[in-house]
């Protein structure tokens, strides 16, 4: 589609350096955007005229375990007014340095990050919102990875019903 | 129940907490203006007007709002964790049990990310049949909504009505999956089986009586003067806030934007059919409750188009791999019993790669990013719930507005729990 190609255009006219790879699966168009870039690009395709991608639908992350970088967070952004939907691909590297926020270019953003920190624990750069926000404050570590574990129950059998008994939950007294 | 009760009262514990302290103790990440000054007020989790297990922390003056903090999580089950451990199939029925209320539109948005992943076209017969089950979805989930709004809004009557209505509904449903609610009817690849014969005869009944219905509610409503008066220029949200917070849906349309994915992107063939996107310039209370209301008529359009146009034919696509054999062919033929073994116990491998798909749910947008590692289980699985994303524009409908008023614009926004936490 030409405002596929419209939108690398603009992006490679204004900002330097910005698009690592691009990519076309089904008819959906991916940016990959370096992490230090995104903030830019973005504001950029907000306000671009001819681009106007005035709606941030959606933000999530990836663990591409056992890859390098193992992080990955989505953008999926869509324009009202030209009815065209695009997506930000951004490699993180260390979870605890991960992209900027986003919410001076969109509000909804610090409701979407903070989902994304809750369970894939990807830190928002300037998001001072992030705190738990499906799981209880307490929580240990972020379900989402692939190193979670499901958490099955350990079955229990005559032999060993006391040494699996006390590591189970107890209701506090 | 307040967290930290009035100065009046036991001031001892007000005076010992600092802004931090209350701001760690309430946990919601919330700006608390004035401490001192102002009432905090925990709504919820158990509250009727709260649509579930929806917890608002509301600071107070008086009785007008200053500031609103949804918390959510209480229903949190981490059916995204759960889908990478089950095959894409029988990870269908999760998506059910998140937005209980409308589950054909969530079936609809994951089974078209996976058609996209496989590159496959379901047939036309299929496509017709989704359509009208994810209509009547929206018709009954609209159902659920004006019966509680309304309930909410102290008209008991029209609660009554809507389940009443809502009811022939599920029974349509049950008819053709044996579920009321939890359905699981979409599959990838078509359909779990055939439109029973007394399906057709019974949505035309129901199209039939049910315009009259909706001139029940009206009569109810439209002209009630408690009604108007607590939902008009109530919970006011104007277009442009409403694109910047991601609203999506009738709330959306309430707001003046004419958006709606069925005509924008159109899916599983809604180009074919004749209908108007309801659209309302106020924003506020009332505005969504009328695009929500207008919206009945233009289902019911789709509807009756549908129903005239469903074709004969195949219901799934001919394809061993993906769809599993009927019951008749697995006694004659060794590969139907191959294809069916594999299936249910493997599954079918889907090509490496990620695919974002929307579909317009009775709430929203729902959205489906879906990645596959060329396994059978899906990598990673994201859903953009409308409801969830549609919450976050509540503190800018309710600040400044009466703690009263609150109930309306929850009620107006139309969220369901189990789609915020899932």
């Amino acid at each position: 589609m030409e405002r596929d190609q419209l939108v690398v255009d603009k992006v490679n006219e204004a900002v330097r350096d910005a698009i690592e790879e691009i990519k076309d699966f089904r008819g959906e168009r991916t940016l990959y955007i370096k992490p230090n870039r995104i903030k830019k690009v973005c504001q950029l395709l907000r306000d671009e005229e001819a681009l106007q991608y005035n709606f941030l639908s959606d933000i999530s992350a990836d663990d591409l375990l056992p890859e390098f970088p193992r992080f990955a967070v989505n953008y999926h952004l869509y324009s009202i007014p030209f009815n065209h939907r695009l997506r930000l691909r951004v490699r993180i590297e260390d979870p605890d340095k991960g992209p900027a926020t986003m919410a001076g270019v969109w509000p909804i953003a610090t409701w979407l990050e903070t989902e994304v920190w809750d369970l894939m624990g990807v830190r928002f750069k300037g998001n001072k919102g992030l705190r738990r926000l499906f799981l209880p404050e307490d929580w240990q570590g972020h379900p989402l990875r692939k190193d979670y574990p499901l958490g099955y129950e350990e079955v229990q059998f005559t032999f060993n019903w006391e040494e699996i008994g006390s590591r189970k939950p107890q209701p506090k007294d | 129940m307040t967290l930290a009760t009035q100065p009046t009262s036991s001031s001892d514990t007000i005076q010992e907490l600092t802004v931090e302290e209350l701001r760690a103790k309430v946990g919601t990440g919330m700006e608390i203006e004035d401490a001192e000054e102002h009432l905090l007020l925990s709504m919820g989790p158990q509250h009727p007007s709260t649509h579930g297990v929806l917890r608002l922390l509301l600071e107070l003056d008086g009785e007008t709002v200053i500031n609103v903090a949804p918390d959510i999580g209480f229903l949190h089950t981490g059916v995204e964790k759960t889908m990478e451990s089950k095959t894409y199939t029988k990870a269908l029925v999760l998506t059910d049990r998140m937005d209980y209320l409308s589950p054909m539109s969530n079936n609809l948005g994951y089974i078209m990310a996976i058609e996209k992943l496989l590159d496959v076209e379901v047939t036309p017969r299929a496509q017709v049949i989704r359509v009208i089950l994810s209509e009547l979805a929206r018709i009954s989930s609209h159902l659920v909504w004006l019966g509680t709004h309304a309930l909410d809004l102290a008209a008991m009557t029209v609660f009554l009505y809507c389940f009443r209505e809502r009811e022939y509904i599920l029974d349509l449903f049950e008819m053709v999956a044996g579920q009321r609610m939890m359905v699981s009817y979409f599959r990838p690849g078509g359909l779990w089986r055939d439109l029973p014969e007394e399906f057709v005869p019974a949505v035309r009944h129901f199209l039939d009586f049910f315009p009259g219905k909706i001139a029940d509610y009206e009569a109810l409503l439209k002209k009630n003067p408690i009604f108007l008066r607590r939902t008009k220029g109530v919970g006011v949200i104007s277009a442009e806030d409403a694109i910047a917070w991601g609203v999506t849906g009738p709330s959306l349309r309430g707001s003046g934007l004419e958006w709606d994915i069925r005509k924008t992107q159109p899916y599983a063939g809604y180009e074919q059919y004749d209908f108007d996107v309801p659209t309302r310039t106020e924003g506020d209370v009332y505005a969504r409750y009328r695009c929500r209301v207008d919206e009945f008529w233009q289902s019911m359009r789709i509807i009756e188009q549908a129903l005239d146009k469903l074709p004969d034919g195949p219901i799934n696509i001919d394809n061993p791999k993906i769809v599993p054999p009927s019951r008749s062919q697995l006694g004659q033929s060794m590969e139907a019993v191959i294809h069916h073994f594999k299936l249910w116990t493997e599954g079918f491998s889907v090509p490496e790669g990620y695919v974002y798909h929307s579909v317009e749910s009775p709430r929203g947008e729902f959205a489906c990013y879906l990645r596959s590692d060329g396994s059978p289980k899906p990598a990673r699985v994201h859903f953009r719930t409308p409801s969830f994303v549609n919450l976050a524009s509540l503190p800018n409908m309710a600040k400044g507005g009466f703690l009263a008023d609150l109930v309306a614009i929850i009620g107006s926004i139309d969220i369901v729990l189990g789609d915020i936490d899932r």
